[in-house]
C-alpha cells in the first residue's frame, strides 16, 4: 500500500527566500495528521508543492504513490485541497460553484454527494446564494465543499477554522472525523494547537523550511518535562519563585515546574512568607508548551 | 471522464451571465462606428467598383467586434482569476494543459462569435448586403476568433495586472485591428502601406470574411486562410508552451 503522501528532500525558494529546505515526510494511508509552524515556516509551500501549484527546485513528491510532476492526473485526482485564502468565483453561486469543481475533475451526476456535503457543512439554505453576497465564514465552508467533490482519498485542510464560528468548527470536525473514519487520510495545518492536538494522531512541527520534530501527538507532549502551577495568592509573590514565574493574568501566577518535587517546594516557599493559596491548579503540558519547546530548541 | 467540458460551459456561462457588458456594449459601439462612418463617407469612397461603402464597412466592424471581444474573452477570464486567486480552482484538477487551452480558446471563439453574429443582426435592417460564400465567413469567424482567443491566453497569463491587459490591447491588438483594413480598402493606400499591410496578419482575417460576403477580396481567399491558419498555429504553440511550463501559473 503506498503512502499518501511522501515527500522526498523538497527544496523550494522563491527568489532569495529558501521557503523550502529539504523536507522528508511521509503520511500513511488513514493517518490524521497536523502539519504545524509559525507563519512563513513553509507549510503552504509545502502543501502547494503536493497540490501542483508549485514546483519544487530538488526532490519529489507523491500522492497515494502518483508523482505530482510525473503523474500529475492521478496525483490530483486523489488529493483534496483547501486553500488558506479565502478565494471564490463571483460569477456563481454555491451549487453553481460546487456543480463546476466537481465536473472539473471529470465527476458527473454528482448532485446526491453535492447535497450531503452541503447539508454537513450547512450551506443547504444558501445553496442558490452568489458567492459574493456570502460571509467570510460561508465562504470558507464551501471551499471545504470544493475540496471534497470529487470523494479524493487524500484531504488537505490550510487552517481551515481560520474565521469560522464554534458551531461551524464542531460540525466541521465531526464531519472531517467521519471521512477519517472512512478511510480517508487528513492533513491539517492549523494555529490553534488544542484542535491539532485533539484531532491529529501525529504532527510534524515546521520552522524555516525544515521539519523540526515529528511524532505521534502523545510522544510530543511527552517530550515536555514541565508542568505548570497556577495560583492565587492573598498577597504578593515570593522573591524566590519570581524566576520560575512564566506568565500571569490579572489574578494569577502560572509558575512552571521541572516536576512534581517542585511543587511541594514551591508550597513550602508560600507558607514561609505567610502568604494564603486561594485557589490552585496543577496543569499537564499541552501541545501549546510542546509547541514552544521546539521551535526554541531547534 | 473529463474536466473538459465542464471548463469550456463555464468558461461560456461566465460571458453569457453578464451579457449587457460583454455582448451588448460592443454590438452599441459596432453600430455606433457603422452609422458615424458610413454617414461621414457614404457617396466618397465605392470600393470594388460596385460595393457601396456602408455595405464594405459592416463586414469589416462585425470582425473587428469578432477580435476585439475574443481577446476580451480570455484574457480578462484569466486575469481576473489570477488576480482574485480563484485560479485554483481550475489548477488544482487534474485538467490536461491541452484542455485548458481549448476550454479558454473556444469559449473565446463563442463570445467573438456571438458578438459578430448580433452586430451582423442589428445592422442587417439598415444595410444591404450579400451572403456569397457562407462558409468562407464561418471559416475566418473561427480562425480569427480562436487566434485572438489565443492571444487573449498569452497576454492573461503574461499579466500580473488588468493594466497590463489593456496595454498589451491597446498598443498591439488595435492597432493591428485598425490597420488592416477594417474601414478601407488597402487598395486605396499608397503602394508602400499596401506593402506593410500585407505583413498584418489581421487584414488577412478581414480580408477573408470579406471573401466571404463580397466574392471579392485583395487577396486570393485560399492564401489568406492558409496565412491565418499558420498564425493560429504559432500563437497556440506559444500558449501551449507557456501552459505546459507553468509560466506565471504554477510557481
Ligand atoms: N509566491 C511566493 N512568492 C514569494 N515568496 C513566497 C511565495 N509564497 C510563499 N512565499 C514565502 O515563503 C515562505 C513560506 O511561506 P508559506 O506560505 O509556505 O508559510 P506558512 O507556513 O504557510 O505560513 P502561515 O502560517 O502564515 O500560513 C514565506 O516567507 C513566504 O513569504
Ligand atoms: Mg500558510
Amino acid at each position: 500500500m503506498p503512502a499518501a503522501i511522501e515527500v522526498r528532500d523538497v527544496h523550494k525558494r522563491f527568489g532569495e527566500l529558501q521557503a523550502l529546505s529539504g523536507i522528508d515526510l511521509e503520511i500513511r494511508q488513514g493517518e490524521f495528521f497536523g502539519l504545524l509552524g509559525p507563519n512563513g515556516a513553509g507549510k503552504t509551500t509545502l502543501i502547494s508543492v503536493l497540490a501542483g501549484l508549485a514546483r519544487a527546485d530538488r526532490g519529489s513528491a507523491r500522492v497515494m504513490g502518483h508523482d505530482v510532476r510525473a503523474d500529475y492526473r492521478a496525483a490530483r485526482r486523489s488529493l483534496g485541497v483547501v486553500p488558506q485564502e479565502l478565494v471564490f468565483d463571483p460569477f456563481f453561486t454555491v451549487r453553481e460553484t460546487l456543480r463546476f469543481q466537481s465536473g472539473y475533475f471529470g465527476v458527473r451526476d454528482n448532485g446526491a454527494w453535492i447535497e450531503e456535503v452541503m447539508r454537513h457543512l450547512d450551506l443547504a439554505s444558501k445553496a442558490e446564494v452568489n458567492m459574493r453576497a456570502l460571509s467570510g465564514g460561508m465562504k470558507r465552508r464551501v471551499l471545504v465543499a470544493q475540496a471534497l467533490v470529487h470523494k479524493p482519498p487524500v484531504i488537505v485542510l490550510d487552517e481551515p477554522t481560520a474565521g469560522v464560528d464554534v458551531e461551524l468548527r464542531q460540525a466541521l470536525w465531526q464531519f472531517i472525523r467521519r471521512l477519517n473514519r472512512d478511510g480517508h487520510t487528513i492533513v491539517l495545518t492549523t494555529h490553534y494547537l488544542e484542535e491539532a492536538e485533539a484531532l491529529c494522531e501525529r504532527i510534524a512541527m515546521l520552522k524555516q523550511g525544515r521539519v523540526v520534530a515529528l511524532d505521534s501527538t502523545a510522544n510530543l507532549l511527552k517530550r515536555v518535562h514541565h508542568l505548570f502551577l497556577r495560583l492565587r495568592l492573598s498577597g504578593e509573590l515570593p522573591g524566590e519563585l519570581r524566576p520560575l514565574e512564566h506568565g500571569s493574568t490579572a489574578e494569577a501566577h502560572i509558575l512552571r515546574l521541572k516536576g512534581f518535587e517542585d511543587v511541594e517546594q514551591a508550597l513550602a516557599c508560600i507558607r514561609k512568607a505567610g502568604c494564603r493559596i486561594e485557589e490552585m491548579e496543577l496543569m499537564q503540558p499541552d501541545l501549546e508548551d510542546a509547541f514552544v519547546d521546539v521551535m526554541q530548541r531547534s | 471522464m473529463s474536466g473538459f467540458p465542464t471548463l469550456l460551459y463555464k468558461e461560456v456561462l461566465r460571458f453569457w451571465k453578464v451579457s449587457t457588458q460583454t455582448i451588448g456594449a460592443p454590438v452599441l459601439t459596432a453600430v455606433l462606428f457603422l452609422f458615424i462612418f458610413s454617414h461621414v463617407m457614404e457617396g466618397r469612397i465605392r470600393i470594388y467598383d460596385a460595393v457601396p461603402y456602408a455595405a464594405f464597412l459592416v463586414p469589416g466592424l462585425v470582425m473587428m467586434s469578432v477580435l476585439q471581444n475574443a481577446f476580451a474573452n480570455s484574457s480578462s477570464s484569466l486575469v481576473q482569476s489570477k488576480m482574485t486567486g480563484n485560479i485554483i480552482f481550475v489548477l488544482l484538477p487534474p485538467l490536461a494543459y491541452w484542455e485548458f487551452f481549448a476550454a479558454y480558446v473556444l469559449a473565446a471563439a463563442a463570445r467573438g462569435m456571438v458578438v459578430g453574429a448580433a452586430v451582423l443582426l442589428v445592422t442587417l435592417p439598415f444595410v444591404e448586403i450579400e451572403f456569397r460564400r457562407p462558409l468562407w465567413i464561418i471559416a475566418f469567424a473561427f480562425s480569427a476568433s480562436a487566434v485572438l482567443g489565443s492571444l487573449g491566453m498569452i497576454a492573461g497569463i503574461w499579466a500580473e495586472k488588468i493594466d497590463q491587459v489593456a496595454a498589451f490591447q491597446n498598443f498591439f491588438i488595435m492597432p493591428l485591428t485598425f490597420l488592416s483594413g477594417v474601414f478601407y480598402s488597402i487598395h486605396s493606400l499608397p503602394a508602400f502601406w499596401q506593402g506593410i499591410s500585407h505583413f498584418n496578419p489581421f487584414f488577412y482575417m478581414i480580408d477573408g470574411f470579406r471573401y466571404g460576403f463580397f466574392g471579392v477580396s485583395d487577396v486570393n481567399p485560399f492564401r489568406s486562410l492558409a496565412v491565418v491558419t499558420a498564425f493560429l498555429g504559432v500563437v497556440s504553440a506559444i500558449t501551449l508552451t507557456m501552459l505546459k511550463s507553468g509560466y506565471r501559473l504554477r510557481h
